[in-house]
């Protein structure tokens, strides 16, 4: 911790976009690479503040695989002007970088159990480093499995990286979505509803869950999770709030007694299981 | 280490001390009289002081008076505190400029002058020091504000009076401040002041000064003056509070409350601990220069808890409840030590008198059933 100490948390460093792509009508994916110095390695699940020149700053969790330091990816709806702005950046732009901030998957502490990835909507990015890093440590798991929830087949985020997840023999995926569409021959319904068919044919006390999406969509799937029988003890969550600072100082991310900048974004269940279930906390 | 490190002396009256802080350099931010109010400003001469005033406050009233006598500092603590030095209302963070391949960052550097905050209370000391927790986290530190704390020099005065606001006595954060100031006066009953030197900045000062070693009596005499301010207090924070709001999320008294507040954000700006922060972006008209501030924010706003979709604390239950389970409650785990110094500036400055120790009282009062459902149940 000395070495951010030693800095000034809250200026950001200048990172070019080395190359940007259309995930979803509203959702791009920037790789980015440092101007001044070399990369800052992170671990799954941690954020970054990222900042659109003149508009402002806005916390995005790392979708790129942490193994591979040759860029930093992030995921973004546009979903307001920071987040558009950063959308419609054009390779060779340049944006500002804070972090990497927050607490991580735990998923290299979880070798030897059966993995579940509970993901909704856009909730599949923060996961997909702990993804990955399953994908290339599969040996030293006993099973992976991905629930994936979206609104629509249309909001299906890294829809080919996904099928080729599926494609392999050690990787059990289950989608559904809310509306289907013309064409869609898969499941229709809530998250909930892949969880219980996934859990079905696995030893429940082996499996170490990470859920991240809507906290509506996490309570229940732990709901579902616990009444199969997966200790609660081996959920993680991811949450979200506003952020300004993501290093404790502004006060905007507090989940009670938890700053989720530093105490989190990734909590074991446990931890915040007394107010997830409170409206409005 | 100078002879008066630790020491205490006699002063007949506060003038040579501001003499002294000014000839060694030192700018001080001191109690004046403004638009009808105690606010600290940069005072030149003791005569800056307000002299013969005090104030009369109670839940959402506040009166400074002429005394009808020439005593220095009977009034206690007015709607500004120590965070407008220490923690400014708008700081900028840095600026940026367009270049033809991105931009430029030029950090800000904080330029802060050896500043002494002279009449801190109790009360107030505690509040520097537990903003010094929050922005010195262990993991991160607020440069800017380790850099104006450095160069502050603290001097107390010793409360002589409660106004019936205070509780301080019930959070052992005051009247008797007994360290973290560099120098403490005490007003004496029949005049003269008591000094108690905290530290050797402190002494190095008031060997400027000619002060004559205070006795026994003195000190005596001194203490007799902070007790006679705790036996004024009327009111009082319930010892158990933090835990008890760890269990009343669903207490029918915050829909009562929230009936009443405003949530007007003045609780939050007044409050000597409060320390949050927006963000702000102003550009130029050219959009080619670019500057970041920090600026005071509450989280009774209801963009505090925005994010994607609306906010999460819409409701005025929801956002009193934050605030105080925060101050109360969630600051013990967060920084070991409560959020609130009991200075009473909240249970003033509310448009609407509520109070914090009567809103505590009516949980000490009817501790909440597990089942409660007048809060928000999901």
């Amino acid at each position: 911790m000395e070495a951010l100490l030693a800095q000034d948390p809250m200026l950001p460093r200048r990172y070019r976009v080395k190359r940007v792509w259309k995930e979803l009508g509203d959702v791009a994916s920037l790789e980015l690479e440092p101007i001044d110095g070399e990369p800052v390695p992170f671990q799954p699940g941690q954020f970054n503040m990222l900042y659109a020149f003149g508009v402002g700053e806005v916390a995005i969790s790392i979708s790129g695989d942490p193994a591979d330091g040759s860029g930093l990816v992030h995921t973004i709806r546009n979903v307001g002007a920071v987040s558009a702005a950063l959308t419609k950046v054009s390779d060779g732009d340049v944006i500002g970088v804070r972090g990497p901030f927050g607490t991580a998957w735990p998923v290299a502490q979880e070798t030897g159990r059966n993995i579940v990835f509970v993901a909704g909507g856009l909730g599949l990015a923060p996961l997909r480093p702990a993804i990955y890093h399953v994908l290339q440590n599969r040996a030293h798991y006993s099973g992976l499995t991905l629930i994936y929830g979206a609104r629509s087949p249309d909001d299906l985020l890294y829809a080919e990286e996904i099928k080729s997840w599926k494609s392999r023999f050690d990787t059990e995926v289950e989608i559904t979505v809310d509306h289907a569409a013309p064409g869609w021959t898969g499941q229709v319904g809530v998250v909930t509803i892949g969880l219980d068919k996934a859990l079905a044919g696995i030893d429940k006390a082996e499996v170490s869950a990470f859920l991240c999406g809507p906290e509506i969509m996490m309570r229940f799937s732990v709901m579902s999770l616990t009444a199969a029988g997966v200790p609660e003890e081996r959920i993680w969550v991811s949450m979200e709030r506003n952020m300004k600072c993501a290093v404790g100082f502004c006060g905007h991310c507090q989940f009670g007694p938890d700053f989720i900048c530093r105490d989190g974004p990734v909590f074991r269940h446990d931890q915040v299981s007394r107010l997830i279930s409170k409206k409005e906390v | 280490m100078t002879a008066r490190t630790g020491g205490s002396f006699i002063l007949d009256d506060p003038a040579p001390l501001v003499d002294a802080l000014r000839a060694d350099g030192w700018r001080v931010i001191g109690p004046r009289e403004g638009d009808g109010a105690i606010v600290y400003d940069e005072i030149e001469t003791a005569a800056d002081l307000p002299r013969g005033f005090v104030d009369e406050q109670d839940g959402g009233h506040y009166r400074l008076r002429e005394s009808g006598n020439d005593r220095w500092f009977d009034y206690v603590v007015g709607p500004q505190n120590w965070k407008k030095w220490l923690f400014p209302a708008r700081q900028k963070l840095w600026s940026a400029t367009r270049t033809a391949d991105g931009f430029d960052i030029d950090p800000e550097k904080v330029e802060f002058p050896k500043t002494a905050l002279f009449g801190t209370r109790a009360c107030e000391i505690a509040a520097i020091e537990i903003q010094d927790r929050v922005f010195d986290n262990g993991d991160f530190a607020d440069a800017g504000y380790r850099h104006r704390r450095e160069n502050t020099l603290i001097v107390a005065v010793q409360c002589a009076r409660s106004a019936p606001t205070c509780f301080c006595s019930s959070m052992n954060t005051g009247p008797r401040a007994e360290a973290g100031f560099d120098i403490a006066l005490t007003e004496l009953e029949d005049g003269g002041f008591f000094v108690e030197c905290g530290s050797d900045r402190g002494a190095e000062i008031l060997d400027r000064i000619d002060a004559t070693a205070a006795d026994a009596a003195a000190e005596e005499a001194a203490q007799a003056v902070t007790e006679q301010a705790a036996q004024m207090q009327m009111r009082s924070m319930p010892e158990n509070i933090a835990g008890l709001l760890k269990d009343s999320l669903d207490h029918p008294r915050w829909a009562e409350v929230a009936d009443r507040c405003l949530s007007c954000a003045n609780c939050t700006l007044a409050c000597p601990t409060c320390f949050c922060s927006d963000v702000e972006d102003v550009n130029d008209l050219s959009g080619d220069h670019t500057e970041r501030w920090r600026v005071w924010d509450s989280c009774f706003s209801l963009d505090f808890s925005y994010i994607h979709g609306g906010a999460v604390r819409r409701s005025t239950l929801s956002r009193y409840r934050q605030w105080m389970t925060h101050k109360l409650s969630s600051w013990h785990d967060q920084f070991d030590t409560s959020g609130c110094v009991g200075c009473g500036r909240c249970i003033t400055w509310c448009p609407v008198g509520i109070d914090i120790t009567e809103e505590a009282a009516a949980f000490a009062a009817e501790p909440a059933e597990p089942a409660d459902a007048g809060g928000l149940e999901t």
